[in-house]
């Protein structure tokens, strides 16, 4: 029984918890009473290492990329690549050689920083310092985290962002699939077994093949945000390698075969992509400039405007009609995950710690739509939810985010805490309704400050929460060594965070149809958004009793007639011999 | 002055494609607007609001005409309200007709509907038909002043007011259809409604002026 129940790839609900708890208890049972090898839904070990694009053909994505492209340059011809090279850095003095902007370009930009000033709340974001609802904070884990730095070498504060041969130019840029980074310091022992028996990079091959970024490049980090493969966002999965039509209509590899970089346009900087979730455009009121004038947003409006439906067609009109007040992105991607990748949904962090003879271990009891088999828990990380293929939470946003930062006072008793938190209202002409996948977590707070905590995950000492288990001690090196104070006490907090949904854009037969939000009650996907009124969904209540009850009159008062008619009729025809008469 | 029955053409040929067709449109429109009101589910909200825009257009079109052609054919006289004869009308459906009474209105050309009648069409033209349409031409062009300030009252109050007079106009079609059974017959207002011939009285001057200027009108056996 537990074997269908896993190889269903449906959507775990609140109806199936309870099988969930007993299978759960099933599976651990088993586990004590089974070793541990023979049961396929455990993994002993807690190696975190995802190799980007594994179950993927990359080669296949790079062919793809590659149909439509004419580059000036080849770059396999380049007497500056013929190395031999045996480092990154080396690589990347090679290519500022020759381009002596990308350096200086490239070292103001986001992928090198992991900071963003937001022009409108002044809030100092980025990955450097935030913290998430899924790995929590990247901030003193740059041993791990930075394994997706645009750098070499970020482990500690001690990396100099000045030096422009730290740029790895390699990871956006090469064009052969082999090319990999790892995690920039061991971590505990434990871990480190994620670094064996990998192939060298062969640095000069790897150089020559640089492009233009396709989706290879990517999709290494940004399909495996929050530490696997669609784990953070939803809407980007190894998927999107290569993607079908119904998958996402424009970067299906069979037809328009986008790059991301073909809607992130550079914007205007040089090495610096339109398109931030610090700060969105909602609703983009330049839209589609003139022909030939140059695009520097990302949204769907720089390409399809903002009245992108039939001018001619009552159904046109219509739709072009909600564009004002409704994202193209909520009726034009119904689902989350599409593909067979599921999301993570929800973590809970309180139950990380778990060992089986004193390892750490997962335990693999999702079986997603493509047939693979996701950890459910992680000693190091705790338990998750995830899902697929499911409809996005709905509200009303501006593109305003307003996160809750480490310095961040909270009132725990207003749990869950929006980790990300956003402002938009129905009365406010620059929101639309916006679909966001929602994830809700169960992490670590400090009690006595009401602040969110910095934890040390990863290093080689005796804190670090992965390898060694405790918060006591993770937390408070955690806070110490970023100068945060810490009252001492941590507890667990619910917390939420919110990511707009902005891809795997369906095909226009599948976009949703009116009677998906125009419909009362539970049925309606905007159901919960209550500030306006929306025909199909609302009505006068006290109107429509009074109308039900005239029409009821109505027809009460017209039965009455009825009987009495039938019955004098029957009267007058036989003693009054009237009825019949001509 | 003498009066004898004589089967005539009291509902012209447009009188009847406009009764008909107004009865067709406002009855696709009262199905297609209750599934966008939510009252039922037969047919998807997109597939309503595409009938209901369309056959709304198409009954605001015939609304006009209409109007048009009932000024300039002085038929609109038919619907000036008068209370003379009201009571007896409504003593007659409420107690005379169920003892095999005569009605108490006597059709004439002047005057084809009884008080009671006149006084229900005139309400549906002047109450209903506009409270609908003024309604929902406010409604049909919400995309072109949700902008403006305050644009949510509108809406609502026109959401109201539509939703109102569909209710309304539901009730007076429902007593309508009831009333066209009172008849000699249960159909033989129908009847009359799509051949349009009745009997009626006809003074002598009007049986003279029909048989020469218009013989096709009279429909007399002989």
């Amino acid at each position: 029984m537990r074997k269908k129940r896993l190889a269903e790839n449906g959507v775990r609900t609140q109806t199936f918890s309870s099988l969930y708890l007993i299978g759960s208890a099933l599976g651990i049972l088993m586990a004590v009473n089974v070793s541990a090898e023979t049961d396929p839904k455990i993994e002993m070990g807690i190696s975190e290492y995802t190799q980007t694009g594994g179950a993927t053909d990359l080669k296949a994505t790079i062919a793809a990329f590659n149909k439509n492209k004419a580059s000036t340059t080849d770059h396999s011809k380049l007497k500056e690549l013929e190395g031999p090279f045996s480092s990154g850095p080396e690589v990347t003095k090679a290519c500022l050689g020759c381009h002596n902007k990308a350096g200086s370009q490239f070292i103001k930009s986001i992928h090198w920083t992991w900071k963003y000033k937001h022009p409108i709340t002044g809030q100092e974001l980025g990955k450097a310092t935030l913290i998430n609802n899924y790995c929590t904070n990247a901030k003193g884990n740059e041993g791990m985290c930075a394994q997706c730095h645009a750098g070499y070498g970020w482990k500690d504060d001690t990396f100099d962002f000045t030096n422009e041969e730290n740029i790895d130019c390699l990871v956006c840029h090469e064009s052969t699939g082999t090319y990999y980074r790892t995690p920039t310091s061991k971590g505990n022992k434990a871990c480190s077994i994620m670094f064996e028996g990998k192939k060298p990079i062969e640095w000069a091959k790897v150089a020559q093949s640089v492009q233009m970024p396709g989706r290879n490049n990517c999709g290494t980090c940004h399909f495996y945000g929050g530490g696997g493969d669609n784990v953070k966002h939803g809407d980007l999965s190894s998927v999107l390698f290569n993607p079908s039509k119904e998958i996402d209509v424009h970067m299906d590899s069979e037809g328009l075969n986008f790059a991301c970089i073909t809607c992130h346009v550079d914007n205007g900087e040089g090495h610096q992509w339109a398109g931030s979730r610090y700060q969105m455009h909602a609703k983009d009121n330049i839209g589609q400039g003139k022909p030939g004038i140059p695009r520097q947003r990302a949204t769907c409006e720089s390409c399809h405007s903002s009245l992108p439906h039939s001018k001619i067609t009552l159904k046109g009109i219509k739709l072009n009609g909600h564009a004002d007040r409704v994202a193209c992105e909520t009726c034009h991607i119904p689902k989350i995950a599409k593909g067979g990748v599921a999301t993570k949904v929800d973590w809970d962090w309180r139950t990380m710690g778990k060992l089986k003879d004193g390892e750490g271990y997962k335990l693999k009891e999702y079986t997603q739509g493509n047939g693979e088999h996701r950890a459910t828990y992680k000693s190091i990380k705790g338990d998750f939810v995830y899902n697929e293929n499911f409809n996005p939470h709905y509200a009303w946003f501006d593109g305003v985010m307003n996160y809750t930062t480490i310095h961040t006072k909270f009132e725990p008793a207003k749990a869950p805490i929006d980790i990300n938190g956003f402002t938009g209202d129905f009365n406010d002409p620059k929101s639309r309704i916006w679909p966001f996948k929602r994830m809700h977590t169960t992490q670590p707070y400090d009690k006595g400050n009401n602040t969110l905590v910095y934890m040390h995950l990863w290093g080689e000492d005796e804190n670090s929460l992965w390898g060694n288990y405790n918060y006591e001690n993770a937390i408070k090196v955690g806070m110490e060594k970023n100068g945060i104070p810490y009252s001492g006490e941590y507890d667990f907090i619910e917390t939420y965070s919110y990511w707009p949904i902005n891809h795997m854009v369906s095909p226009k037969e599948d976009a949703l149809t009116c009677s998906e939000c125009h419909a009362r009650g539970e049925k309606g996907r905007l159901n919960e958004l209550r500030s306006f009124y929306m025909p199909g969904r609302d009505y006068f209540k006290w109107l429509d009793i009074i109308g039900y009850l005239t029409i009821l009159g109505v027809f009460l008062i017209i039965l009455l007639h009825i009987v009495m008619r039938i019955l004098c009729y029957k009267r007058i025809n036989k003693s009054c011999q009237i009825g019949g008469e001509k | 002055m003498e009066k004898e029955k004589n089967a005539v053409v009291i509902y012209t040929r447009y009188e009847r494609f406009w009764h008909w067709s107004q009865a067709l449109l406002i009855f696709i429109l009262a199905f297609s607007g209750f599934v966008i009101h939510g009252t039922f589910n037969v047919i998807d909200f997109e597939t309503a609001v595409t009938i209901h825009t369309y056959s709304a257009i198409l009954l605001l079109l015939l609304w006009l005409f209409t109007t048009f052609w009932n000024f300039t054919t002085d038929n609109w006289k038919q619907f000036v309200p008068r209370i003379q004869g009201l009571p007896a009308v409504l003593r007659y459906y409420a107690w005379d007709m169920l003892f095999g009474k005569p009605h108490p209105h006597h059709k004439t050309m002047q005057r084809k509907q009884n008080a009671l009648q006149g006084l229900a069409y005139l309400t549906f033209m002047v109450v209903i038909g506009p409270a609908l349409w003024i309604s929902g031409i406010i409604y049909l062009t919400y995309d072109l002043w949700n902008v403006m300030e305050g644009s949510q009252s509108l809406f609502q109050a026109v959401t109201f007011f539509h939703t109102a007079a569909a209710f309304m106009m539901m009730a007076f079609a429902f007593i309508h259809i009831y009333m066209t059974t009172t008849g000699k017959t249960p159909f033989h207002y129908i009847k009359t409604m799509i051949t349009g011939v009745e009997n009626i009285e006809l003074t002598q001057a009007e049986k003279a002026y029909f048989s020469e200027q218009h013989p096709k009108i009279l429909r007399n056996k002989e």
